[in-house]
């Protein structure tokens, strides 16, 4: 039984004056949320479900339709997820399972490091290195590949191709931290027991995968989450054509690309509540895959632990 | 014959996810390898010392944007360094509390808004109503982009701290305050600073959500209420002009921005290897 003491005004103010910083918080992501829809409300109102389905984007006309954007983001970060999907996964599977110990610390830190090299700079080094490369790519592509739609078009060098390659090597760091952190998290014994029973070293790895797998669908999400809200790189290597083209060799446009280059420049009203509007849906999206990756990341860390988290609990104001 | 198919797949896995850390690591390295070929042939003292010269002309540097940068970043760090910290104090004294939580999910959520998105709402919030682009504007961004880092290291060292050392100032007859703020906190700071760093270092690298705050300018200016150039805009905006000069300035900037973000990372790591070091020591 916790001994119940008197509240001391000194605690008091303690707890008020550090809670309203906190509050600052709260309050913050709420503000973002009232600021972009006041902002977006002329384009919202006059154009309704009609904006995210048109593919004329006209400033000067006043036409705004944002559906090659939502197709270009969207596009380029299920790409991305998918080249970045499986190298992140391994590289989770070798820094947890496989490396020797003092390769770890090293490792970790390298892969880390992706995650902290600034976003122009990806985007420098993408049109001066990564372009070129794919446009040599696209004029080696044989003649019977460019009659599929999927690598139609000339060889332009910028494009979704340059753009799923970039964004891919930018998210890697983000799924593999966290898939590391959940196969860690899986207790020895599962992987003794499959040992036991006379498995392999991938039949173990397997079944410490089976049973992290929320936590490895989050961890995934978590980076294409990242994908979808990824600015400048992206910007300056898509090539900012607005099409939804089902084309990896088409220049295309993403949400995110349009907001940074329009975004200044725009000097009527509906030009800029329609580059908001993009704001709202990209703020909502990405809402949307953080708390659900985080959702799945947790509900594992609860499955693991049941007995601590109930142990939490009841000692819960003094836990810290 | 079953047998040996099973040993064979799982040496196809080990090879497959070393594989995996090479098709990593191999960008990273070429990465690193191009920043620093293009960027210390073009950088020079001039870089940092003069200011941006016009089409034609070589030569030139970036001074004013590198002090522009420094303006930005610090006055963001200005106000979230207390806000995060107070944050941070709040969400590990009252873990248990509901408010607590909310403020920690909201700097989870905060931490995942792409920041272009953190660029428009700065916009409507200190630019549009002012009708004038500004430093302000661009540091408010920032500064909530590093909020939530400042705020979730503070909370996570402060939980590090031994309870013996909170008990031994309550026995003493300090106050929550006190012993937070006298004891607990300081026991905390080096590694809280260390995490500071590098929320610093990686907002510093950041363009989006300056294009449209603190905008651009081709002057130098201290004045916070004007626009002002900064050094990840003026790269960007060098990268996409058709120049060979601007490009040449363009990876110069890189190069310093690495420089910066590779020394804060190098510098945390060694911290926290100390950090660890001294822990198990005591």
């Amino acid at each position: 039984m916790p001994v119940k003491s008197r509240i001391r005004p000194d605690e008091i103010l303690f707890r008020v004056g550090t809670g309203l910083f906190g509050v600052i918080l709260i309050a913050i992501v709420a503000a973002i949320g009232w600021i972009l829809y006041t902002n977006s409300a002329d384009s919202i109102w006059k154009f309704g479900w009609r904006f995210w389905r048109t593919d004329i984007w006209d400033p000067v006309a006043g036409e705004f339709g944002a559906h090659p954007f939502i197709w270009g983001t969207l596009y380029s970060s299920v790409l991305a997820l998918l080249i970045s999907g499986p190298i992140a996964l391994g590289i989770a599977i070798f820094t947890s399972e496989l490396c020797p110990d003092w390769l770890r610390r090293p490792l970790v830190f390298l892969t880390e490091l992706l995650a902290a090299i600034p976003s122009i700079v990806y985007g420098l080094w993408g049109i001066f290195v990564l372009v070129p490369f794919v446009r040599q790519l696209e004029i080696a592509t044989p003649a019977w590949m460019k009659s599929i739609p999927l690598f139609s078009g000339p060889p332009l060098g910028l494009g979704m191709l340059a753009a799923a390659l970039l964004l891919s090597i930018m998210i890697i760091p983000f799924s593999s931290s966290v898939a590391r952190e959940v196969l860690r998290a899986v207790p020895q014994a599962q992987r003794e027991g499959a040992y036991a029973l006379g498995a392999t070293r991938w039949e173990a790895i397997r079944m410490a995968l089976f049973y992290a797998r929320t936590g490895i669908v989050g961890a995934i999400m978590l980076g294409f989450g990242r994908a979808l809200g990824e600015t400048m790189a992206v910007t300056m290597v898509i090539g900012n054509t607005p099409q939804a083209s089902p084309s990896l060799f088409a220049p295309q446009y993403t949400m995110a690309a349009v907001i940074a280059n329009e975004f200044a420049e725009a000097s009527d009203t509906l030009h800029v509540h329609a580059l908001v509007e993009i704001g709202l849906v990209l703020f909502i999206i990405t809402l949307v895959v953080n708390v659900l990756s985080r959702a799945f990341i947790w509900s594992l860390g609860r499955q693991n632990a049941p007995k601590r988290a109930r142990r939490q609990t009841a000692a819960a104001p003094e836990a810290a | 014959m079953r047998n040996r198919w099973r040993t064979f797949m799982s040496h196809v896995v080990v090879v497959l996810s070393a594989m995996a850390v090479l098709f990593a690591l191999v960008p990273l390295a070429l990465i690193l390898f191009y920043v620093v070929k293009q960027g210390v042939s073009s950088l020079n003292w001039a870089f940092f010392t003069r200011m941006p010269v016009p089409v034609g002309e070589s030569g030139g540097g970036m001074a004013n944007a590198i002090f522009g940068s420094l303006m930005v970043t610090g006055l963001g760090a200005l106000f979230a360094i207390p806000v995060g910290v107070l944050a941070g104090v709040y969400a590990s004294e009252y873990r248990g509390t509901r408010i607590a939580s909310a403020v920690r999910f909201a700097a989870d959520t905060l931490n995942g808004v792409p920041s272009i998105v953190i660029g428009v709402f700065a916009y409507g919030v200190a630019v549009r109503p002012f009708h004038h682009f500004s430093a302000y504007a661009g540091a408010f961004a920032l500064g909530v982009m590093m909020l939530p880092l400042v705020m979730r290291t503070t909370e996570e060292l402060l939980l590090l701290v031994p309870h013996t050392l909170r008990e031994g100032a309550l026995a003493l007859g300090a106050t929550r305050a006190r012993a937070v703020f006298s004891v607990v906190l300081p026991a905390a700071l080096p590694g809280i600073m260390t995490g500071i760093l590098l929320a610093l270092a990686r907002v510093a690298g950041e363009t989006a959500p300056l294009l449209f705050t603190a905008l651009n300018n081709s002057y130098f200016t201290t004045d916070p209420r004007q626009p002002t150039s900064t050094l990840t805009v003026q790269v960007f905006t060098y990268a996409i002009s058709p120049y060979p000069d601007w490009h040449r300035q363009a990876w110069a900037g890189a190069l310093v921005l690495v420089a910066l973000v590779l020394t804060c990372s190098l510098l945390a790591r060694v911290a926290t290897a100390r950090m660890e070091r001294m822990q198990r020591g005591a």
